[in-house]
C-alpha cells in the first residue's frame, strides 16, 4: 500500500506536463497534458487525457477511473472538480472509463478514491474555471479580474454569461503550464459550495428501476453462455478428461472445453458453452469430469492455523516491520509482569451480491472484455499472458459491480471469460454459479497472531509485540508490490496493517509471517478492510485484556497510551495531530455511549479503536458496542453501535455515512454472522443456507457521527469494519466475564468461555 | 410453449419448462434490472412479482408461470416513482445497488398487503432479502416512508 499510493501519485505528478482548454466537435475538452511514455522518439511530447468536457448544453462530464461498487465514487470525484469549477450540480454527469493506459494506474481499493483523487480533480475544476472566466469576460467585454464564477456562470457586476454560451461561442482554447496549475488557488473551505454540502448522488435513480448495468448485464450480438466447473482446488487443477454424453441430450448445450491457461490463473477449469445460461448448468450438472490430484486436496481450517503457529514459533520466518525500537527481548526479560495471548480469525469470503462474471470477444484484432473490475492494470498483464497477444491488444470496459469489497480487485474470472471465447472463436459470457464463486473466492485468509506486552512494577506498558502468520495476497498476485521491512526481506502491508499502530508502548515488534501453506492452498484476497480486519481484532481485544489486567478503565488506558509524541507525533499533511485524534475520537465515543453509567445484568459496552487502513492515510474511528449476552444460551445480541469518525474533510456527507453504516454492520457481519472453513483443500460453505451473513432483523441502533474537520479528506469505506468486532468482544466480556478470542464469535464459544 | 403477461405485454416463451423464470425474464425479454445472485430463493436479488405477490423466480419454472400476470422492477411504475422507488430514491437508499430490485419488489408487495404494517414486520418481511453492502438501517426507514406515502400520510 505504501508502495501503491506513492508510485500513483508520483506518477501523477510527474506525467501530468501541464493542462489544455480545448474546443472540439461536440463542446470544450479539459485535458491533463500527459507525457508520452511510449519510446517512440517521433511521437509527440505531450497527449491529452480528457478529464472532463463542457458541452454545447451546458453538460458536464466527468471521466472516473475509479470503479462504481456501492460507493458512488463519480458523485464523490465529480464533485470535487464541480465545487471548484462552479459548475451548474444539475448539469453535472459522470463517466467511467475503459482500461486506456492513458489514465495511467487504475485500482479502486484500500479506501484510497477520494484521498487521490482529491488534489487532481479540484485543480483541474481550478483550471476549468479561470478558463472559463476568461473566456467569460471576453464575451462580456469586460475585465477577467472584474469575474466571478457561480452555478455554471461567469458573472461581473450586473452581466453574466453561462458556460454553455460561453461553449456555444466557440474557439475556446488555453494552455497551462505545470506551473500555473501548481500556482492556481483551491477554495477556502467557507467559499465551498458542492463539498461537504447533502446533494442527490448520480448512480441512485438507476439504481431503483433496474436500469443500472452491471457486469451481468452485458452483452453482444452473437454471444454465447459459459458455465465454469471449478477443479476440487484453487491451484494446480488439471482435467484428465471429460465425458459428456448424457450433456448432449440436453437442448441448447454447444461444448466444454478444458481452458489452456500460459497465465495460470484459471487452472483445471472447464466451461460448458450453451445458448443460454441455464441449458450449460443443466449440461454441467451432466458432466463427468476426473482431475489430477493435487498436493493441496486434503488440507484442512486447523493444517492452515497449526502451519501458521509454527511458522511464527520459528524465530527465522517473517519480516519485522520498522516501527523504530524493535528490540523488545531484553525488555521483556526485565519486564515485571507479561500479558499472552493468541487471537485467530476463521476464513471469510467476499460473497458479493453479483456473482462473479465476464464477457469476453475478439473484434477487429482487439480483445474486449465488459466486466466489473476494481484493478484492471492487475489483470491485464494476466489477459495478455492467456490470450497470448500484448497488452495493447486487449481493452476492458468497466461495468457497475454488485459488489466488490475487495473480490474484484483479484480479475482471475475474466481471464476465465477471455479463454473461452478464444477456444470456441465466439462472444462468451461466462457466469459463475454462486457455489462457484465461493469455490473460486480469493478469500480472507485464516489468521493466527500471537500477542503479547510487557509491564515494569508500577504497571506501565514497557514493550509489545504483534506476530501475524496468514496468506499473502500481494506476495501470490503482485510481489512487487510489498515494501521492505526492518532487514530488507519484503512482506506483504495488506496481511499486517494495523499492528503498526499510534499507541505508544515504548519497545514495539510488529511482525508479519507469510503462511505458505494458505499460499498454496487458495489464492489469498483482499478484503474490505483488509489487514486491520484481522489485526485489529487481536490488538483492540488485547488492549481490553491489558487494561484489566492492570485494573484499569479500558478508555482511560488507550487514552494513556494515545499521546501525540515520537513517532506518533503526526505529520502533514495526512496524518496532523497524529495520536491525539485517535484519543479524541475514543473519547467522543465513549461520553456518547454513556461509557461508565449503570447497565442491566447481561448488558455490557466495549470500546474499540482504529486508525483506518494504514499510518500514512489513518481514518481515526471509535466504535461503543452495547450487548446483551443470554448466560444460558451464551446467544449474544448487539443492541447499539456509536461510532465516531474523524476523516478530515467529508467530501460527501451522506455517502460518507453510508459508508460507515455498512462498514460498521460488515464488522458486525465478520465478527458474530458470517465465516467459513476449509475442508478438503476448498471452502465448506458454498452458498447462504451455510454461508449466513448479517441479515436485517439482527440489525442494531447505529449511532454515527463524524468530527468536524478541515484536514485532508480520508478515506470511509473501511475503517469502520475493523472496530466492531473488537468492541463486541469487549462488551461480552464486560457483560459477561467471557473473554472471546476467535472470530466469529458463535454462542457456543461465548457459553464455553463464561465457565 | 408458456404463454403469461410480462409488465402488461403477452409473452410466448419456447424455453424448456423447467427454466427458471428468471432467466427468461434476464436473457429471453432482455429485462436485466431482475438479479441472479444465490439460485436457491435464500438472497431475493431476483424477486419479482408473480400474480401481486413477491416470488423468487429463481426457483419458479417457466411452466408455473402459465396464464399468471409478472411485473418485475421495470413494469412497477411506468416512469420509476412508485412510493417505495421514491422512498428509496430520497433517503439515497442504494449503494451498489444489485440487490436492490428485488428489496423494491419485496417491500412494495408487502405494503400492498399490509399498509399499516409495525416496525417488527418490516424486519420479518424484508429480513429475506440480503443486503451484502449492508443498507439495512434505510432499507427499514425507507419501507416506513413509503408506508407512510401510500397510505396518503
Amino acid at each position: 500500500m505504501t508502495r501503491l499510493s506513492k508510485s500513483e501519485s508520483g506518477s501523477l505528478a510527474l506525467s501530468r506536463r501541464g493542462f489544455l482548454v480545448a474546443a472540439v466537435g461536440t463542446g470544450v475538452a479539459f485535458s491533463f497534458l500527459t507525457a508520452c511514455e511510449t519510446g517512440d522518439p517521433n511521437a509527440p511530447a505531450y497527449e491529452p487525457t480528457q478529464w472532463f468536457a463542457i458541452d454545447a448544453n451546458g453538460i458536464v462530464t466527468v471521466n472516473i477511473i475509479r470503479a462504481e461498487m456501492g460507493q458512488h465514487v463519480g458523485t464523490s470525484i465529480a464533485r470535487i472538480l464541480a465545487d471548484e469549477l462552479d459548475a451548474k450540480w444539475e448539469d453535472v454527469r459522470i463517466n467511467h472509463v475503459d482500461s486506456d493506459p492513458k489514465w495511467g494506474l487504475m485500482v479502486t481499493g484500500g479506501s484510497w478514491s477520494v484521498w487521490q483523487s482529491y488534489p487532481l480533480y479540484s485543480k483541474a475544476g481550478a483550471a476549468g474555471r479561470a478558463a472559463m472566466i476568461e473566456a467569460g469576460a471576453t464575451a462580456l467585454g469586460v475585465e477577467a479580474a472584474s469575474c466571478s464564477a457561480a452555478n455554471g456562470e461567469v458573472i461581473s457586476g450586473d452581466k453574466k454569461i453561462s458556460y454553455r454560451d460561453i461553449v456555444r461561442r466557440g474557439g475556446l482554447t488555453k494552455t497551462f503550464t505545470q506551473e500555473e496549475i501548481d500556482a492556481l488557488a483551491i477554495k477556502p473551505v467557507d467559499q465551498r459550495k458542492l463539498i461537504g454540502k447533502p446533494v442527490t448522488s448520480l448512480d441512485i435513480v438507476e439504481k431503483t428501476t433496474g436500469a443500472a448495468m452491471f457486469g451481468i448485464d452485458a452483452k453482444v450480438e452473437g454471444m454465447v453462455y459459459g458455465y465454469p466447473i471449478i477443479p476440487p482446488t484453487r491451484n494446480g487443477g488439471q482435467v484428465n478428461y471429460v465425458m459428456d454424453p448424457a450433456a448432449k441430450e440436453i437442448k441448447g448445450y454447444l461444448e466444454t472445453v478444458v481452458l489452456k491457461d500460459k497465465s495460470n490463473t484459471v487452472p483445471g477449469w472447464a466451461v460448458v458453452i450453451g445458448e443460454t445460461w441455464w441449458a450449460a448448468k443443466k449440461a454441467a450438472e451432466a458432466i463427468t469430469l476426473e482431475y489430477q490430484p493435487t498436493d493441496t486436496m486434503e488440507v484442512s481450517e486447523k493444517d492452515i492455523q497449526d502451519h501458521g503457529r509454527k511458522l511464527i514459533n520459528d524465530a527465522s520466518k517473517g519480516v519485522v516491520l520498522a516501527t523504530g525500537a524493535t528490540n523488545t527481548a531484553p525488555v521483556f526479560r526485565a519486564a515485571k509482569s507479561t500479558l499472552d495471548a493468541e487471537y485467530t480469525t476463521a476464513t471469510a469470503l467476499h460473497f458479493p451480491m453479483e456473482p462473479m462474471n465476464a464477457l469476453a470477444f475478439e473484434k477487429d484484432g482487439k480483445w474486449e472484455i465488459h466486466t466489473g473490475n476494481q484493478w484492471q492494470s492487475l489483470v491485464l498483464p494476466w489477459l495478455a499472458a492467456a490470450l497470448e497477444v500484448p497488452e495493447t491488444s486487449i481493452v476492458m470496459k468497466t461495468y457497475r459491480l454488485g459488489g466488490g469489497f475487495g473480490r474484484r480487485l483479484n480479475g482471475d474470472y475474466a481471464v476465465g471469460a477471455a479463454l473461452a471465447s478464444k477456444a470456441i472463436g465466439k462472444p462468451v459470457k461466462v457466469v459463475l454459479s454462486r457455489e462457484a464463486d465461493s469455490k473460486f473466492d480469493s478469500v480472507r485468509s485464516p489468521s493466527v497472531q500471537k500477542m503479547r506486552m510487557a509491564f515494569d512494577k508500577d504497571n506501565n506498558v514497557i514493550g509489545m509485540e504483534q506476530h501475524v502468520a496468514c496468506g499473502w495476497p500481494t506476495q501470490v498476485m503482485i510481489p512487487a508490490f510489498m515494501p521492505p521491512g526492518e532487514d530488507g526481506k519484503t512482506y506483504d502491508p495488506f496481511a499486517i496493517s494495523g499492528a503498526d499502530h499510534w499507541y505508544s508502548v515504548g519497545a514495539h515488534k510488529v511482525r508479519a509471517v507469510s503462511n505458505d501453506l494458505a499460499n498454496a492452498t487458495f489464492r489469498p484476497g483482499w478484503l474490505r478492510s483488509v489487514g486491520p480486519g484481522f489485526t485489529n481484532w487481536a490488538l483492540e481485544s488485547f488492549m481490553d485484556e491489558a487494561a484489566h489486567k492492570v485494573k484499569a478503565d479500558p478508555v482511560q488506558f488507550r487514552l494513556n497510551l494515545l499521546r501525540a509524541e515520537g513517532a506518533n507525533a503526526g505529520t502533514a499533511p495526512n496524518s496532523v495531530g497524529g495520536a491525539s485524534r485517535q484519543a479524541n475520537v475514543v473519547k467522543l465515543a465513549a461520553e456518547k455511549a454513556g461509557w461508565g453509567q449503570p447497565l442491566p445484568a447481561g448488558t455490557g459496552l466495549g470500546l474499540a479503536t482504529s486508525f483506518g487502513q494504514e499510518r500514512n492515510m489513518p481514518t481515526w474511528v471509535a466504535c461503543v458496542a452495547r450487548v446483551n449476552v443470554d448466560r444460558a444460551t451464551g446467544r449474544v445480541k448487539v443492541e447499539k453501535l456509536t461510532l465516531v469518525a474523524d476523516a478530515g474533510t467529508i467530501v460527501d456527507p451522506d455517502g460518507a455515512r453510508a459508508q460507515m453504516e455498512g462498514a460498521s454492520l460488515w464488522g458486525l457481519s465478520l465478527a458474530l454472522h458470517e465465516g467459513t472453513e476449509f475442508e478438503n483443500g476448498n471452502v465448506k460453505a458454498l452458498n447462504l443456507g451455510a454461508y449466513t451473513p448479517l441479515r436485517l432483523s439482527d440489525v442494531p441502533e447505529l449511532d454515527i457521527s463524524f468530527v468536524e474537520s478541515s484536514e485532508v479528506p480520508v478515506g470511509l469505506g473501511e475503517p469502520a469494519t475493523t472496530v466492531v468486532g473488537p468492541a463486541i468482544g469487549n462488551a461480552i466480556f464486560n457483560a459477561v466475564g467471557a473473554r472471546l478470542r476467535h472470530i466469529p464469535i458463535t454462542a457456543a464459544a461465548v457459553k464455553a468461555a463464561m465457565s | 410453449m408458456t404463454k403469461f403477461t410480462l409488465n402488461g405485454k403477452e409473452m410466448t416463451v419456447e424455453a424448456d419448462a423447467d427454466t427458471p423464470l428468471l432467466w427468461v425474464i434476464r436473457d429471453e425479454a432482455g429485462l436485466t434490472g431482475t438479479k441472479f445472485g444465490c439460485g436457491i430463493g435464500m438472497c431475493g436479488a431476483c424477486t419479482v412479482h408473480v400474480g401481486g405477490k413477491a416470488q423468487r423466480s429463481c426457483l419458479l419454472p417457466l411452466s408455473a408461470a402459465e396464464g399468471l400476470e409478472i411485473v418485475t422492477i421495470e413494469g412497477l411504475d411506468p416512469k420509476g416513482e412508485h412510493p417505495v422507488q421514491k422512498a428509496w430514491q430520497d433517503l439515497q437508499v442504494p449503494q451498489c445497488g444489485y440487490c436492490q430490485s428485488g428489496q423494491i419488489m419485496q417491500a412494495a408487495a408487502v405494503l400492498k398487503d399490509n399498509p399499516d404494517i409495525s416496525d417488527a414486520d418490516i424486519d420479518a418481511q424484508m429480513t429475506g432479502n440480503l443486503c451484502r453492502c449492508m443498507t439495512y438501517t434505510r432499507i427499514r426507514a425507507a419501507v416506513r416512508q413509503a408506508a407512510t406515502a401510500m397510505k396518503g400520510g
